[in-house]
């Protein structure tokens, strides 16, 4: 049943609405709308006055080889965060499930590095790893691997990979468990007594069960790599080796701020913005709707 | 088809005791009721034979095999749940083939048995459909083919028919004991129902607070109940019971004189062994509280003088006299129910 709230003053909820509209529309839609009207232009190299281009920004983006290969690597490193993310809070969720005793401090435990800033994330993997000071770098040269990540492309994509989806264990972790919990025993008992192993059980019976949380956290994984790991990267590699860990939202910055060049910084922003768009789609149509069985 | 044994059972939650040492044998084919009221025990007794609780001490065993330390699946059982915990992402056929397609059993035999039980079952137009567009009892059966598909030794059932409104109860328990007794696969059926233990059982084990306080035919614990409790829980209504002294100086004393039993601190008797009288013959005397008139039979609430209340059943068309009326109330001296200060029978 909803309970409807009825005002009696004309603009208590227009009023109470406004700073959430404020918000919104100096953070979001003036941006956004700034994005768009500067894409169309490319401003002199003195910031003096602007050339209005159409769609030129867009033209020249998806003609340069290095916007291309930043959508790669966007790809790639979406598809490595998402899955290693998932992968491991899903395990350590079937473990935490399995127990009862002392679950509550294995679960504080392990929402902790949900509470660490990202940029204070990368720092922390930074320090273990840095070639010179990095303890576990230490460690790998020790039994003989080189491990450096500020000259090698892979070891870089695969630290911040490890890096970013460290933080995002904890909240996958969380609702995993939930849905696991939310399983009733008996029908895991029914399968038990039916003859299912341990993984039989979890591959016919649990996971089935959980997609719909699995779905969600799909998208939420995939939204967190593409836009919030920016403060990581940045710390750990600033994008680099060459462009190894440039993904889409740090080549905005890396072309913009640093780069200076506001008109393809400002076509770059479009296109993310399509892409939130897309995937605020496929959230609604889908994951609203959820995925039932 | 299998023979089940307990010896010396015994369950602990931690320090706990809540099974206190269980010993019976239950015959090939048998279906034994566990009925008892809430939290004596019957699940866990029930979830040890299947292998989802340990076991702390004791034995049990299926066809002479310890079965103590044996995963579910290694014990040829099958359970039906009180929630019926159908797999909600399968259709009722794959709910009734995931056992056999864990066992391996080929696609086309796999076809047949379903077909078998869902025919069994009244089940063949929902093969396709999900658990959760089929009405309760339609689950239960599901949850039912499930188990019979296996063709397990062992039966067990957790309060299976609870879910399911009161008419559809019986008719699922009559169908319950048709196909144990089609199939000729020994069960295990939990219960708190005693009309239900009464109806499906080949033997009763009472439980209370953990001890099986009796086990033996449905009739023989309605008319030799081991003790109080089970006198009081089985049969419906309830036994009276009178404190020993109430029949000193009755009409019934001197009936049956120097056999009375002398160590005797409690005596029961059945409201449908007590009948109305006149004063001369009564046992006992009082007032006439209320009168239920619930067709085939009436129950008549009477007051005794210092204040107890017993049951009197008479047969439906009979109506007690009513009003402020003084009654009298007696029974047959054979009838009678005495128990010690242990709670225990005497005969
Ligand atoms: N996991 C557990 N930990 C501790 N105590 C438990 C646990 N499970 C059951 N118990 C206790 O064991 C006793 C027996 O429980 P059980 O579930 O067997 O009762 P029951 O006879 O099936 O009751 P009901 O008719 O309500 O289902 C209860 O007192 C219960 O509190
Ligand atoms: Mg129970």
């Amino acid at each position: 049943m909803q309970k409807r709230v009825v005002f009696n003053n004309r603009l208590l909820p227009y009023a109470l609405l406004a700073p959430q509209i404020l918000v919104t529309a100096v953070f979001f839609f003036w941006p956004a709308g700034q994005a768009i009207y500067q894409s169309a232009f490319i401003p002199d190299p003195f910031g003096l006055k602007s050339q209005f281009v159409g769609f030129g920004n867009f033209e020249f983006l998806f003609s340069d080889p290095y916007y291309l290969a930043s959508f790669q690597t966007t790809a790639v490193f979406s598809a490595a965060v998402t899955l290693l993310s998932m992968g491991a809070a899903l395990w350590l969720a079937v473990m935490a499930d399995r127990i009862i005793k002392g679950s509550g401090a294995y679960r504080t435990l392990l929402i902790w590095p949900y509470a660490v800033a990202p940029a204070i994330a990368g720092v922390l993997w930074l320090f273990m790893f840095n070639p010179n000071v990095g303890l576990v770098a230490w460690y790998l040269n020790a039994i003989g691997y080189d491990w450096n990540h500020v000259l090698n492309d892979g070891e870089a994509m695969g630290l911040v990979v490890v890096a970013s989806a460290w933080r995002q264990i904890s909240y996958n972790f969380l609702f995993f468990l939930a849905g696991l919990q939310a399983i009733p025993r008996s029908v895991i008992e029914a399968a038990a007594i039916d003859g299912a192993s341990f993984w039989k059980r979890f591959w016919t019976i649990v996971f089935p069960l959980l997609s719909p949380t699995t779905f969600f956290l799909l998208v939420v994984n995939i939204v967190y790599a593409f836009f919030e790991t920016f403060g990581v990267i940045h710390t750990i590699t600033g994008g680099g080796p060459q462009q190894a860990t440039t993904i889409l939202v740090y080549k905005v910055y890396a072309d913009g701020f640093v780069g200076q060049d506001l008109g393809s910084s400002a076509a770059q922003s479009v296109v993310l913005l399509v892409v939130v768009g897309l995937l605020t789609v496929v959230q609604f149509r889908y994951v609203e709707r959820k995925v039932h069985y | 088809m299998a023979q089940i044994a307990f010896s010396n059972l015994r369950k602990s939650y931690g320090k706990t005791e809540v099974i206190h040492g269980v010993d019976t044998h239950i015959n090939d084919g048998e279906l034994i009721v566990i009925v008892g009221p809430s939290g004596c025990g019957k699940s866990t007794l029930l979830r040890m034979v299947a292998g989802l609780e340990t076991v702390t001490s004791g034995e049990i065993r299926i066809d002479g095999r310890v079965v103590n330390d044996l995963e579910p699946r290694e014990r040829d059982i099958a359970m039906v749940f009180q929630n019926y915990a159908l797999y909600p992402h399968m259709s009722v056929f794959d709910n009734m083939a995931y056992g056999l397609k864990i066992a391996k059993v080929p696609q086309a035999e796999i076809r047949e048995r379903v077909a078998v039980a869902a025919k069994m079952l009244e089940l063949e137009p929902f093969l396709e459909r999900k658990p959760r567009q089929l009405s309760g009892g339609q689950r239960q059966r599901v949850a039912m083919g499930r188990a019979i598909v296996r063709k397990p030794a062992v039966f067990l059932f957790d309060e299976p028919l609870s879910n399911l409104d009161a008419k559809l109860r019986v008719q699922m328990r009559v169908e319950i004991k048709t196909l144990q007794r089609r199939l000729g696969v020994t069960s295990l059926y939990v219960t708190h129902d005693q009309v239900e233990a009464m109806t499906l059982a080949d033997r009763i084990i009472v439980m209370n607070g953990g001890v099986a306080e009796q086990i033996g035919t449905p009739l023989a614990v309605y008319e030799k109940p081991a003790t109080t409790f089970v006198g009081g829980f089985i049969g419906s209504p309830p036994m009276n019971f009178l404190s020993v002294e109430r029949l000193q100086g009755s009409g019934l004393a001197a009936s049956f004189g120097e056999a009375a039993p002398t160590l005797a601190k409690t005596v029961g008797v059945r409201p449908e062994h007590l009948s109305f009288c006149g004063e001369g013959q009564a046992a006992w005397s009082g007032e006439l509280v209320i009168v239920e008139a619930l067709g085939a039979e009436t129950l008549a609430h009477v007051r005794l003088d210092d204040g107890e209340v017993i049951i009197v059943r008479l047969d439906g068309g009979r109506t007690a006299p009513v009003g402020e009326s003084r009654v009298h109330v007696t029974c047959e001296a054979d009838k009678l129910h005495f128990f010690g200060t242990d709670e225990k029978r005497i005969d």
